[in-house]
């Protein structure tokens, strides 16, 4: 339904669905800016970098065409819509999930198909069938991961009801962060994302394996294929938490 | 006076969500960081890239992330809510009222802005300089020309996200178009990188358009890389931008109201 009374204002679709392409195309034209300057950046080259935005940007889109929607939760504790939905004989996830369903977001996945696309055929990697399999359950984990969180951030604003931002410094903070190659960054920095929220298994970590680089923090070489457990992990973990979050919740005015 | 009291009204309406200023806050640091690491990589790479040193490039990572909010770099900014007005037809109450529709909007937005550059903006910029060796100046002068040129580069946001919002008069739902003005603002403002480090010549074109006066002319008034002549050239080219704009503003007002049909009466 929300398809439908989307493609209704169809300039202002057109229009939404280019600025969703446009928009995540940016971060990457910043990236083409500063390599129109230099040859490498933290000693990656343009195509590497390519490739560490096309899979994190491409796990993004998919979490987000899924779940995007879970920022409004807190607008609908605030205003107490959400009983509406638990009246519903539905999983409310599902509810909340499927609310102002936008097909425009397509745009972002788009963009970043066309990155890893490009990528791919630059990069040095010397492709066998299963390189190829462990870059497909890279987007793929790398897409849970992030679904966990923003999970987690809806289940976070039965309590906050205001702080939807928070999860955005996760998600597209994250992102960015992942679009860059790990030795631009500080070592804090990267044990943060590694050890505390596990961002790094999105794509670093099989990334880095792929192109023949050692990763930073100097792990083990097995961490490379943990991305699945540690989506499986985190997915039971937000889980956990958004049950937790709807049973502790209380409708606006008791 | 009718406009400092919508604009006292305005400040104190965003001074209420508190959590999700703090949040907004958070955020804006956690990019910050990320940034600021990529311009260090690449300021490793090309030392004075643009004019910049090292703690130039960091401070304008800083500032932009100050002036997220206050500055509306990414649109929003309230004036969604104008937006939504004009398609429900709630406009017609406004344009009856005994106050301009469009000095009343702009009262509006300069409150909003003072609380968040307060509310959104001294925080990032306080962890920031903790964390890394920004280029500050120790002189007040400085610091109000700084202020002086943030509120014309506010002035200018407005006038240009007015204009986005009007033409909801002809296009009903005008979410697409604010998503794509939000974008142009995003990359001609110098957020996405300093505009001085753009190559070649579409660097010279992007120190020309209005959005420069947004975020690019206050940083380089902040960080000194504006003084003198260069510094009151700068200000001119934000105040003309903005008188300009305004009056566009105008006569884009009148054409639209000209078109109003209240239905039902």
């Amino acid at each position: 339904m929300w398809i439908r009374s989307t493609l209704a204002y169809r300039t202002s679709f057109v229009l939404m669905a280019l600025g969703n392409f446009a928009a995540s195309a940016l971060d990457f034209v910043a990236i083409v800016l500063m390599f129109s300057q230099i040859d490498a950046l933290g000693g990656f080259t343009l195509p590497e970098v390519a490739f560490l935005y096309g899979t994190a940007t491409l796990s993004l889109g998919l979490a987000d065409l899924l779940l995007g929607s879970m920022d409004r939760l807190g607008a609908r504790v605030r205003d107490g819509t959400l009983d509406t939905l638990l009246l519903r004989p539905v999983p409310v996830l599902a509810q909340v999930a499927a609310d102002r369903f936008a097909l425009r977001r397509l745009g972002r996945i788009g963009q970043a198909l066309l990155v890893l696309g490009w990528s791919v055929t630059r990069v040095e990697v010397d492709w066998t069938v299963g390189r190829v399999l462990l870059a497909v359950v890279t987007v793929l984990s790398g897409a849970a991961i992030f679904a966990a969180v923003f999970t987690a951030g809806a289940a976070f604003q039965f309590w906050a009801q205001d702080a939807a931002e928070v999860q955005n410094s996760v998600t597209y903070g994250g992102t960015t962060m992942l679009q860059y190659p790990p030795t631009v960054f500080a070592r804090d920095l990267v044990r943060g994302v590694t050890f505390l929220v596990p961002l790094a298994f999105v794509n670093w970590l099989p990334a880095l394996r792929l192109m023949g680089r050692p990763d930073p923090l100097g792990l083990p070489g097995w961490a490379d294929f943990l991305g699945p457990a540690v989506a499986a992990l985190m997915c039971a973990g937000a889980g956990l938490a958004w049950r937790h979050g709807l049973r502790a919740y209380r409708s606006t005015g008791s | 006076m009718w406009y400092t009291a919508v604009a006292a009204g305005s400040f104190r309406r965003y001074a209420t969500y508190r959590i999700a200023t703090a949040a907004g806050v958070f955020t804006n640091t956690v990019f910050g960081f990320v940034i600021a690491y990529t311009y260090l990589a690449l300021w490793a790479e090309r030392p004075h890239l643009g004019g910049y040193d090292r703690a130039q490039a960091l401070t304008f990572v800083w500032t932009a992330q100050a002036l997220l909010a206050a500055s509306a770099l990414l649109f929003g900014g309230g004036l969604d809510e104008l937006q939504a007005r004009i398609r429900s037809g709630d406009i017609a109450v406004d344009l009856y009222r005994p106050a301009d529709l469009q000095l009343w909007w702009l009262a509006a937005d300069l409150g909003r802005a003072g609380f968040q550059l307060i509310g959104r903006g001294v925080v990032p910029m306080a962890v920031g300089a903790l964390f890394f060796p920004l280029a500050l100046p120790a002189d007040p002068t400085t610091w109000l020309l700084f202020l002086l040129s943030v509120a014309l580069g506010v002035v200018v946001s407005f006038a240009l996200r007015y204009l986005v919002s009007l033409a909801s008069f002809w296009l009903l739902d005008g979410a697409g178009l604010a998503l794509i003005a939000g974008l142009a603002c995003m990359f001609f403002s110098g957020m996405v990188l300093p505009l001085r480090a753009f190559p070649g010549s579409l660097g010279d074109l992007a120190q020309l358009l209005p959005w420069a006066a947004i975020l690019q002319v206050p940083t380089d008034v902040l960080i000194g890389a504006r003084s003198g002549a260069s510094l009151l050239r700068g200000l001119a080219f934000q105040a003309a931008w903005g008188v300009a704009l305004l009056a566009l503003g105008r006569l884009v007002q009148a054409a639209a109201t000209r078109k109003v049909v209240v239905q039902g009466g």
